[in-house]
């Protein structure tokens, strides 16, 4: 009975309603916390930052498309993650967030691929390069799709949530050694273009507002994912008295 | 031989002496307390409480669409309950999910017969692996299908495939039968049959949990009703 | 319905051949998609030799992946249509086993004669006698882990019985498969070690055998109730 009593914080961390309550007072916090953020680095990186030795001021759009592509694969991460726990624990919550995690993830991927051809055309020449890493990064693109298309062959709410987390574990697997085989595949082939410099060999005028940057995006991600699982669990919980209180009494919140 | 009748003899020779509590004298196999499911969050049918005992035939009734397909599924542990329990043998079923799974004859809706192999070949492949020749075309024979035995199943009718299926109740050594609709797409000397088979399992101790919309003549039973759940608005 | 593990194994093993051999025409069909496609792309490029040759390593994995993609729906959805899942699902024994049976016979029914098949191909496209050997070992290996990944993607799509939603599934994680298999065949051709990638290959097919009946069998559970 003792071991129960020291795991309610555990399942009352899996009560959508306890989340849908305690992120109400988080939203505007981290709403402002983002804005500030993105507002900053944005400023900072593309007014402020010095222009690349090589590249000019074309070099700008890393400081949206790093943050896009670190947080698109941690975001796979976490979609998978959640799937796992809401396998291994029964936890509805963490399905709904798996399952709101995957079209952010795929939304962010998707910038990720579009800034990197806008930026490889003053760069490389070309808006497409089988680079290693926007190769990889459409392979994600597709992960993501995967996910999100499984989840329409089920009618059956329960049995769709597992399965995409079921796939979504099965890609964290495949996530790394795709990466890997991709990146070896690029150093096999060796194109003749220019490698981009790694973050850390970067001046550091440039990579502090990269990090504000990633910072942001990581902190946007959050709170898209917590007004997607708010969304979610409006829907999915519509026959619980509180959300007919909530739709009921209050028409004003969302 | 199923090892968790044993553990209840056991467990009730102890209880005996012991004084705690008097042993039942035929044992319940199946009991099945507020058994619920729900999908997509809508309960299916009231909470479901029987008891099956040794030598029982449990009909299950139900209007179409009661849910009595997903409780053979819940039974068969195919699908998860939402709440309640099942135990087998006094034991909770996730403590003996193998000897109650061995213990187990399942017919459902698809039969599981294989189009492509003979009616010989599908009958063996459902036996248990030590069922000798003679015990398969004796079943064969009863079904009626013996000359059919190196026929390809997809030649068959579906009242056919269906007796193809029936006739593991002559070839298994399962405890407990399970059987989903058994009687569907049957002429009337099929559905004899099959209650013929009923009646020998229940009197060598088996028990029996079927649905089925008619009424068997032979097989004396019990009944359980499915309720839909009203929704209260 | 065997109780020993070896035995889930070779009884499902044994039966899928049976059915498969049974059914020649359906056997045959990828193996022919395989042959018409190959021929497709002389009339498609030109029939130039040093252009096809440099096509060949990737385009016969590309191949390969298709053909082993287009068979690989059917593994679980006849069993889910006659009622014989269920009573796979219903066995007391481990997923495991009978599931590495039903793959093994694909692979046998498909992966190899494709393995067997390519040398008609390499010859076509003017590949060197000496990378046919690395073709062929690339091929077998690497057939082995297209149809244990592909199995989970049947098993998850099998409410819908694959189609398309199965090759968006599972074409992504085939990309390391191509990768290292058409690496080997070109390593073969260009004279250097391509044993390297045939072992990343051999790596892969040991991850996936030990992962991937874990996430079809549990695939197969959850398409049950979809």
């Amino acid at each position: 009975m003792n071991f129960n009593l020291q795991w309610t914080w555990f399942h009352r961390l899996g009560s959508p309603r306890w989340f849908y309550q305690k992120t109400q007072r988080w939203l505007p916090w981290l709403a402002i916390a983002t804005l500030a953020l993105l507002v900053t680095g944005l400023v900072w990186g593309l007014a402020f930052a010095p222009p690349d030795a090589k590249q000019g001021n074309s070099f700008r759009i890393i400081y949206l498309h790093v943050p896009a592509s670190v947080v698109a694969l941690a975001g796979y991460y976490i979609m998978a993650i959640s799937g796992a726990v809401g396998l291994i624990w029964r936890i509805k919550l963490s399905f709904m967030l798996m399952r709101s995690a995957a079209p952010i993830g795929a939304a962010l991927t998707f910038i990720a691929l579009v800034t990197g051809a806008i930026w490889g055309k003053p760069t490389w020449g070309a808006y497409w390069v089988w680079d290693a890493r926007i190769t990889s990064m459409l392979i994600l693109l597709f992960l993501y799709f995967g996910v999100i298309a499984l989840r329409h062959t089920y009618s059956n709410n329960e049995a769709a949530d597992k399965a995409g987390a079921v796939l979504s574990l099965v890609g964290m697997v495949n996530v790394p050694i795709i990466y890997k085989s991709v990146d070896w595949w690029q150093t096999l082939h060796q194109p003749a273009t220019i490698k981009f410099t790694g973050a850390p060999s970067m001046h550091p005028d440039m990579f502090a507002p990269l990090v504000v940057m990633i910072i942001g995006f990581y902190s946007f991600y959050s709170l898209a994912l917590i007004l997607f699982a708010r969304a979610e669990i409006l829907r999915r919980e519509y026959r619980a008295s509180w959300v007919r209180q909530l739709v009921t009494n209050q028409p004003a919140e969302k | 031989m199923p090892t968790a009748f044993s553990a209840v003899f056991w467990h009730n020779t102890v209880l005996i002496f012991l004084g705690s509590n008097s042993p039942l004298t035929t044992h319940t196999v199946l009991k099945v307390e507020s058994l619920a499911f729900e999908r997509n969050d809508a309960v299916l049918f009231q909470p479901v409480d029987f008891e099956l005992k040794a030598g029982e035939a449990l009909q299950i009734l139900g209007v179409n669409g009661s849910g009595k397909t997903t409780l053979f599924q819940l039974l068969t542990a195919i699908l998860p309950s939402s709440s309640g329990q099942i135990s087998y043998c006094g034991q909770p079923l996730s403590d003996c999910r193998y000897e109650y799974l061995s213990d187990v004859l399942f017919i459902g809706h698809q039969s599981g017969v294989k189009a492509a192999l003979t009616v010989e070949e599908n009958l063996r492949w459902m036996s248990p692996n030590n069922t000798s020749c003679e015990k398969i075309s004796a079943a064969l024979e009863a079904v009626g299908l013996s000359e059919y035995a190196q026929i390809h199943c997809a030649n068959l009718s579906a009242g056919q495939k269906r007796r193809v299926a029936l006739a593991r109740l002559m070839t298994a050594q399962a405890k407990l039968w399970l059987l989903d609709e058994p009687l569907t797409s049957l002429d009337k000397q099929g559905v004899e049959l099959v209650e013929r088979c009923m009646c020998q399992h229940l009197t060598q101790g088996g028990a029996i949990l079927f649905s089925s919309h008619q009424d068997l003549a032979q097989v004396t039973t019990r009944n359980y009703k499915l309720e839909p759940v009203v929704e209260v608005a | 319905m065997a109780n020993n593990l070896s035995g889930g194994f070779k009884a499902y093993l044994h039966r899928d051949l049976l059915i498969a051999l049974r059914d020649r025409g359906d056997l045959s069909k990828p193996l022919m998609f395989f042959l018409l496609v190959a021929v497709m792309v002389p009339l498609a490029i030109a029939p130039e030799a040093s252009k096809l040759s440099a096509i060949a390593p990737g385009l016969i994995w590309i191949l390969a992946l298709l053909a082993t993609l287009l068979s690989i729906e059917r593994l679980f959805s006849e069993d889910y249509a006659d009622g014989s899942l269920e009573q796979l699902l219903i066995s007391p024994n481990l997923l495991m086993m009978p599931i590495l049976g039903k793959i093994t016979a694909h692979w046998l029914v498909i992966g190899l004669p494709l393995t067997l098949l390519s040398p008609v191909i390499a010859i076509w496209f003017s590949l060197p006698i000496s990378a046919m050997v690395p073709m062929m070992l690339s091929l077998a290996l690497g057939t082995a882990v297209l149809s244990l990944i592909g199995a989970v993607g049947a098993a998850l799509t099998l409410p819908r019985q694959g189609g398309v939603l199965l090759a968006l599934l599972v074409m992504p994680l085939y990309m390391p498969v191509l990768i290292f298999g058409s690496a080997t065949i070109q390593a073969a051709v260009d004279g250097l070690n391509w044993l390297a990638p045939l072992a990343m290959l051999a790596a892969l097919l040991a991850v996936a055998i030990v992962l991937c009946p874990l996430a079809i069998s549990a695939g197969l559970r959850i398409a049950k109730n979809g």
